[in-house]
């Protein structure tokens, strides 16, 4: 895309604090100051968690019998995961976002990366920007939101990790409008596993090689981390130093959930295409997903309008999207195709026209932890791992995409049965769930 | 989804016939009509008769849009005691209270110190009758 030059990168990344928590406090007073956990499909294991629930020593990834004791020790309220609020609460953000800036990249259900550098005559500072978005996203959705600010992806997303961690930033830090001082104090505070795409694995080997924090990071010899490390932590080093290597919609490091996504070539309006897409993306979401050995709780479909041009003739608010949840966590294409279908045919409207359309698999968990349902059979779950196996080495032999799911025929209307004794009601979705007032 | 009624243009009945009367028109959203901040309108539906005056019913929903600023003669979604409540917002240099519009309920009035969150503000009801 054309931009006048002169004008530097600046992005910013901005995230939802605590997520699934924070969608449950928008709706339920009774939650605020309470410790809370949000638990995985099937009741599993907490995905999200309170700063109260944090304190207490509630883990992320947790088996939830192991922290019952806990929880009634503590009076923590542990709810089910309601994706269909999640979702919706999700694509709100998004369009308050896209509200400030067309150039976003949704990164995963409740964080994006704006590109912000044109907005900077509109507002005294970035940090300024940061607020404003902080204060409307509050307002309108009740959520809570960090806002970070940098010349690189990586250095936003570090930036955005800082303002959530130092309550004296007030949920928003601008690394670019920092002193080179005050950015390597900032820095050299923070572990090297901090920094995007920093896995545990990957932290562990470079503190060996004292490596320890960002700032030591940002001073590494860029050639010697592709030596020994690769290409992808040579761009880590390059972005660490404020050098751009990564645009919006760029994949780089590896993320929580699984996402596939693609803009079109020229703008797609049928449902038919669009499910084609989707099934597209679904396939090679999946077979990342099989690769790693997990399994996927549900689906979040999107679909987005042009950005460049984000108001259609019908007033399209440019981009729409929904979670699905799957009546027991899966890896398998069809399961996970037919919902996907089943949310694209909520949020597609006729007469629109898409240029981009996009798959997240959400609510990760290893395949081993998966939990059976009532309605499984073992027999039924070994036939799909083992159809599933024949896809990927298919695929893997002779190219992507050579055997896929026909997806037809599927039924649209799928009843969702998930093990979710402690869901809230889908309080913006569903006519008999709204809030009560009185 | 938008439900859109399509309209005909009606008809002139004498003279040349205008270049508009074949066109159809774009139809009436009701979406629209109520919503005007679609990331900040949520919907909430009302139980009891606090506000019947102002013509809100019981098993109404009402609208929500989060995005306007609460002033003095909105109603609004108050929270109160961690519970959701309908009322009026009367805001004087004095005090802050939240009236009923209903004899048979009393003002809520917030003493010093006690802080009154505004979840939002009502900007229209819709209810359905049976046929």
């Amino acid at each position: 895309m054309h931009r006048p030059a002169g004008n530097p990168p600046q992005f910013a990344l901005v995230d939802v604090n605590n997520f699934y928590v924070s969608c449950e406090r928008a709706f339920n007073p009774r939650l605020a100051g309470v410790p809370v956990v949000v638990l995985s499909n099937n009741d599993g294991c907490a995905v999200s968690r309170s700063s109260e629930a944090k304190q207490l020593g509630a883990k992320m990834a947790a088996p939830w019998f192991q922290m019952q004791d806990l929880a009634r020790r503590h009076g923590i309220v542990a709810l089910s995961s309601n994706y269909a609020l999640y979702g919706d609460m999700s694509n709100r953000v998004v369009s308050i976002l896209q509200g400030f800036t067309p150039d976003i990249e949704v990164y995963s259900i409740d964080e994006s990366f704006l590109r912000v550098e044109h907005l900077q005559q509109l507002y005294r500072s970035r940090s300024a920007l940061g607020q404003e978005i902080r204060q409307r996203i509050a307002q309108w959705t009740g959520l809570p939101v960090c806002a970070g600010f940098g010349t690189t992806k990586t250095l936003a997303k570090l930036a955005n990790h800082l303002a959530k961690t130092d309550p004296a930033l007030d949920g928003v830090c601008d690394l670019s409008a920092m002193d080179d001082m005050a950015r390597q104090g900032a820095m050299e505070k923070l572990g090297v596993n901090a920094v995007w795409g920093v896995g545990r694995r990957l932290a562990a080997r470079l503190e060996s090689l004292g490596i320890r924090t960002a700032w030591d990071l940002a001073n590494a010899d860029p050639a010697r981390a592709r030596q020994r490390f690769g290409v992808v932590l040579e761009r880590t080093v390059h972005e660490l130093q404020g050098i751009s290597c990564l645009e919006l919609d760029d994949l780089a490091a590896p993320r929580q959930q699984v996402m596939a996504t693609r803009s079109f070539g020229t703008e797609v309006s049928s449902l038919a295409a669009l499910r084609e897409a989707v099934a597209w993306h679904v396939d090679s979401g999946a077979t990342r997903l099989r690769a790693q050995g997990s399994v996927a709780g549900a689906v979040y479909v999107f679909i987005q309008g042009n950005r460049f041009r984000p108001t259609g003739p019908q007033g399209h608010a440019g981009h729409a999207g929904t979670m699905v949840p799957l009546e027991q966590p899966s890896d398998d294409n069809r399961a996970l195709t037919t919902a996907a279908w089943a949310g694209l045919q909520r949020i597609h409207r006729a007469g629109c026209a898409y240029k981009k359309c996009g798959v997240m698999l959400v609510d990760i968990s290893a395949r081993q932890q998966r939990q059976a349902t009532l309605f499984s059979t073992a027999a039924g779950r070994s036939q799909s791992e083992k159809l599933m196996a024949a896809m990927d080495a298919i695929n893997h032999t002779w190219g992507r995409g050579t055997l896929r799911t026909a997806a037809a025929g599927l039924s649209q209307q799928a009843q969702w049965a998930m093990l979710s004794e402690h869901r809230s009601p889908r309080y913006t979705t569903r006519w008999d769930e709204l809030p009560v007032v009185k | 989804m938008p439900l859109l009624l399509p309209l005909a243009a009606h008809r002139v009945p004498a003279g040349f016939p205008s270049p508009a009367t074949d066109y159809l028109e774009d139809g009436l959203d009701l979406n629209a009509y109520l919503v005007q901040h679609p990331a900040a309108t949520f919907l909430f539906s009302v139980q009891g008769h606090s506000m019947q005056g102002a013509g809100i019913m019981d098993g109404d929903k009402v609208v929500v849009d989060r995005s306007i600023t609460p002033r003095h003669g909105h109603i609004v979604i108050a929270v109160v005691a961690r519970e959701y409540t309908l009322k009026r917002l009367h805001h004087s240099a004095q005090r802050i209270e939240l009236h009923p519009e209903n004899p048979d309920f009393q003002p809520i009035r917030l003493t010093p110190g006690q802080q009154l969150e505004i979840w939002g503000v009502v900007v229209g009801a819709v209810r359905r009758y049976r046929v």
